[in-house]
């Protein structure tokens, strides 16, 4: 009898390592708006001989990382209502401003937290119904629909370690058809008109354990790369 | 004569607050959220109220001492659960209070249409979504569009950094935030200014808010520690 290899068995991305591995794969010059949650934490694993440009639903753009202990402004934050610093070239501007950047299509990439991914690009991110949690949409929907590209950053699985990559979301949609690609703890994958193409994964991992904690269907890309970030 | 928009004290900025009125509070998490004209709403005892605002709340003061106060029958916002909403999240799960979802970006373009006379708009934030539910859809151009219609208040709450007699403002940093747009949204509107300047120190080329949106000010610079 042979060993069957599950995902339980290999060494999960840590979230700020998860965060690094995404913001590698962010192009030089870009305009991107990070998300509640994982893609929050790019901030401060963004390549150094890059110019990429963060922008924020409250009105900033051309913020760095965050400030050192002590050196906090209650009047400088990011949409998760976190610290930062802003880099030279950085602007402040009205909140309805910051979504004129978000809706007309001046923004390159949004980087997103979620609940459930579908194996089309579906998005749910705002709401899971459960009364004990009040639902909260922010800026999610518009950066959706907004954004030039959008970029899913989660855990591959729920707590149980159910599949949040799925074949239909079960949860209310942030909108239909929009994710570009999925990077989580185990693997990096683009969301093409083929289906789900596995891009990279952790070390140890293979295609079939991959497959065994996502729903829809996988394939492996011909160049799949081992997924390793700094700790 | 000489415009003086400036007020003496809270009281003076609130007067006129009524059971029953929308309100409109400038903020985003804690930045930027005029604490101590919503601490006067709260001393006003107007209750049966609308808030809008982007977030509903957190720690014990501001804004969540008001949703906590039980005055609030109605909250019109984007994000109104975070890290210590105690106050907004156990009044919601009791359905003690109701909750307008609107996403954030629909939030502020709603205010902006209020304020610059537009009588609705078509967005593509929301198609096919439960936020979208019951709302005119339209498609423009091949692509699918959610009718969206303007959002008034009675009286907006606004922090800013610096303002004239006029009313003119500056604000700090991402303080700014929605301000601008409820200032132009409300029938009243009224700042709390960290700073009260001469009309002469005020630079045409940066100011933010001119002061015809504008209708009160009250000099608000202390160092209190609010728990939000």
């Amino acid at each position: 009898m042979t060993m069957t290899m599950t995902a339980d068995a290999v060494t999960r991305l840590s979230r700020r390592q998860l965060a690094w591995w995404a913001a590698q794969a962010i192009p030089d010059g870009s305009y991107v708006n990070l998300g509640i949650g994982v893609p929050t934490l790019c901030a401060n694993v963004m390549p150094a001989d890059r110019e990429i440009i963060l922008h924020s639903e409250n009105g900033v753009l051309g913020f760095g990382p965050a400030p050192a202990p002590g050196q906090e402004d209650r009047d400088l934050i990011n949409a998760s209502k976190e610290f930062i610093t802003m880099k030279p070239g950085g602007a402040y501007f009205v909140h309805s401003d910051a979504f004129v950047m978000i809706r007309g299509g001046h923004v390159d990439l949004a980087l997103l937290g979620a609940f459930e991914v579908s194996g089309g690009g579906d998005l749910a991110n705002w709401t899971t119904g459960d009364r004990r949690f009040p639902p909260g949409v922010g800026g999610a929907m518009d950066l959706a629909v907004g954004a030039k590209a959008v970029w899913v950053l989660t855990e591959h699985t729920t707590k149980k370690g159910e599949p949040k990559i799925v074949n239909r979301c079960k949860y209310p949609l942030t909108a239909p058809g929009v994710v570009r690609k999925v990077f989580t703890d185990l693997a990096e994958i683009d969301v093409t008109a083929d289906g789900l193409l596995v891009r990279a994964m952790v070390e140890g991992l293979d295609l079939e354990a991959l497959q065994a904690v996502t729903e829809p269907k996988l394939r492996l890309a011909g160049d799949c790369r081992v997924m390793a970030a700094p700790a | 004569m000489a415009i003086d928009k400036i007020v003496p004290t809270l009281e003076a900025a609130v007067a006129g607050v009524a059971d029953g009125m929308t309100i409109m509070i400038s903020g985003f998490g804690f930045a930027g959220v005029p604490n101590d004209l919503i601490e006067a709403v709260l001393h006003t005892g107007a209750t049966g109220l609308t808030v809008i605002s982007n977030n509903a709340g957190t720690g014990t003061e501001g804004l969540a001492a008001l949703v906590g106060s039980g005055r609030v029958k109605r909250i019109i916002c984007s994000y109104p659960r975070s890290k210590g909403s105690d106050h907004f999240d156990s009044r919601y799960a009791a359905g003690e209070i109701e909750l307008e979802l609107v996403p954030q970006g629909t939030l502020s373009e709603r205010m902006r249409a209020a304020g610059a006379g537009i009588g609705a708009f078509y967005c593509p934030t929301g198609v096919g979504t439960e936020l979208a539910a019951g709302k005119e859809v339209r498609n423009i151009g091949g692509r699918d569009y959610v009718l969206e219609l303007p959002l008034r208040a009675d009286i907006a709450l606004i922090q800013a950094e610096k303002a004239d007699r006029w009313g003119n403002l500056t604000y700090s940093k991402s303080a700014r935030n929605f301000a601008p747009v409820m200032a132009m949204a409300a029938n009243l509107t009224v700042v709390q200014a960290r700073h009260i300047v001469p009309l002469e120190a005020m630079d045409p080329e940066t100011i933010v808010t001119p002061s015809i949106f504008v209708d009160r000010v009250v000099h608000v610079n202390n160092d209190r520690q609010w728990d939000i």
